[in-house]
């Protein structure tokens, strides 16, 4: 084969890999008040992949969502969502769940009106209520599970509930990709599990893209295709068996650290964390 | 039917006036009031209604009417909040240490110059506590497109408003403005204080602001609910309120009648206790299998 001839294929692989990709994130750096938060991140997401982005407090999680919606410039590198630069696409394509969102029990909102503003709660003038409308809210309900609380205040709700329900408000616009920012953080064991099995389905049954912030994965081991472990400022991603070894999180971390495998249940000890 | 309320209540030309600009004054600040309240903005609101005093005052020196110094005055106050940042915390501590306290020594001068001058105390009664019996009837078409004014914006803004109200973070990821529309809501905020300064006075305005979206928030769970009962119970105390003090002229000292300000406020505060007295505070039983409380509900 000719020099050519390599270099063609390899064009060809390079554009086929960002075509089938529905996130790519290509060296990503972030510095937010004179510190360098995030080095060179380089990772892809394919439709209907659930994937996990673990790290301890502070390791940038958050940082990286918030660059991958547009919310945050990057110091460098580019976020392409179906091969085409993040601020060029629709908002629309992106579902997103943010990080500790506390509803106040006097919101005049029910669940069904937190839905329907996932709809079209960005747009100016009112919004008609119809049967079509009005069906499309019962059946993202549904997809997640909170079609029992449907006219109860939101802030009434329970961590979990709430969690269902901001799930639905993410998920009516039909994105691709789904964002959700530490959503199992404070909540009891039941409700972490329920939360991941919904996620799960969805990324499965309606093959979205979802990327998940959390800094402990073992709630996620049973659905997660693959996962994003960032310390130090810099990330490692691929299956979790290769990414979270004492080698692997070593180098990632600077230091030591030990990966002990007990009852299906993984716990990274690191000098200063412990996930 | 005069057992209700004296005769020549309805006969009497200032009194149709007051509870037409009453009924203004309550639909626009029940549903601006709304979003007050569930944007956390109530402090926002009473420092509208602290600076719209200087502009009030400022205005009586000058002889102008007093409305366009309430507006002209919070308007600036609302662009002064939106630059310092209402959102934050010590931004808000800024304002109110620095700006609001020498826009209040502003007023207290305009007041002392302007009762030199016109030998009169009635005009700071009048700023700081309403004039609703006495507004000049060429001011009512001013009011009311005021008040309609400040309706369309935030009937224009309540869905982008309930969604930053939910989540600031949800907004901006769906490529709302966020500080712009603040800045507008704070516009129609500036608008309905002002109405209310005409109505009950600058220093009261944030009661009819404040009082009957609390009260409605407690007990609806719609936001189109909440702003319809909040604009019912705003109109309830001030019509109310205009009642009682006109009935007021017979009461104790005879012949002077009780401030129309005192009345709606005092009015106000009941509806808003009475809504502890009974309030399920969960509309929906929770599932079996929940667990500990995580979010605060």
């Amino acid at each position: 084969m000719t020099n050519e001839a390599a270099q063609e294929l390899a064009a060809s692989a390079a554009s086929a890999r960002t075509r089938s990709a529905l996130l790519e994130l290509d060296k990503i750096g972030v510095r937010l008040g004179g510190r360098q938060v995030l080095s060179d991140v380089t990772f892809s997401l394919r439709k209907g992949e659930f994937t996990g982005i673990i790290g301890p407090n502070g390791a940038g999680k958050t940082t990286l969502l918030r660059v991958i919606l547009g919310l945050l410039e990057p110091s460098g590198g580019r976020v392409l969502i179906d091969g085409e630069p993040v601020h060029n696409k629709s908002k629309a394509s992106i579902g997103y769940v943010p990080q500790k969102l506390v509803i106040d029990p006097d919101m005049p909102l029910r669940a069904r009106d937190v839905v329907s503003l996932g709809l079209d709660g960005h747009k100016l003038g009112f919004g008609f209520p119809s049967r079509q409308r009005r069906e499309l809210i019962e059946a993202t309900l549904a997809d997640v599970g909170a079609d029992g609380y449907a006219d109860a205040r939101v802030g009434e709700l329970s961590g979990g509930e709430q969690q269902r329900v901001l799930i639905a408000h993410a998920l009516i616009s039909r994105p691709k990709l789904l964002l959700l920012d530490e959503p199992l953080a404070n909540l009891d064991l039941r409700s972490e599990q329920e939360i991941v099995a919904v996620l799960g389905k969805l990324a499965r049954e309606h093959e979205i893209a979802v990327l998940l912030s959390a800094h402990d994965m073992n709630p996620l081991l049973s659905v997660m295709d693959r996962i994003v472990y960032v310390a130090n400022g810099h990330a490692a991603t691929g299956a979790t068996d290769d990414v979270v070894t004492s080698e692997g999180l070593t180098r990632l971390y600077g230091h030591h650290v030990d990966v002990v495998r007990v009852h299906n249940r993984i716990i990274v000890v690191a000098a200063e964390d412990v996930g | 039917m005069h057992y209700l309320f004296e005769p020549g209540l309805l006969g009497s030309g200032p009194v149709r006036t007051a509870l037409l600009v009453g009924a203004i004054v309550a639909i626009t600040s029940g549903v601006i009031g709304v979003f007050t309240v569930i944007r956390g903005q109530s402090f926002a609101g009473h420092s509208l209604a602290d600076v719209a005093t200087t502009g009030g005052s400022g205005a009586f020196l000058i002889g102008l009417n007093q409305f366009w110094g309430f507006l002209a005055a919070g308007a600036a106050a609302a662009a002064a909040m939106e630059a310092i940042g209402v959102q934050r915390r010590r931004g808000r501590d800024v304002a109110t240490g620095v700006v609001l306290a020498a826009a209040l020594g502003a007023a207290a001068l305009f007041l002392y110059l302007g009762t030199q001058q016109t030998s009169t105390t009635g005009a700071s009664f009048t700023i700081l506590f309403g004039s609703i019996f006495v507004i000049a009837s060429d001011t009512v078409p001013i009011l009311i497109a005021s008040g309609v004014v400040a309706l369309i914006l935030v009937a224009i803004l309540a869905r982008v408003l309930l969604l930053t109200s939910l989540s600031p973070d949800l907004a901006s990821a769906r490529g709302v403005n966020v500080r712009l529309i603040g800045a507008v809501y704070l516009i129609a905020l500036a608008i309905s204080v002002s109405l209310s300064a005409v109505a009950i006075g600058a220093i009261l305005s944030t009661a009819l602001l404040i009082g009957p979206a609390a009260t409605a928030l407690r007990l609806t769970k719609s936001p189109v609910r909440a702003m319809a009962a909040a604009a019912a119970a705003g109109m309830a105390a001030t019509w109310l309120g205009i009642v009682l003090a006109y009935d007021s002229y017979y009461w104790p000292p005879a012949g002077r009648g009780w401030p129309v300000s005192f009345f709606v406020v005092t009015l106000v505060l009941v509806g808003y206790l009475l809504t502890y007295v009974r309030r399920p505070r969960r509309l929906v039983p929770r599932s079996p299998h929940e667990g500990a409380e995580c979010f605060p509900a």
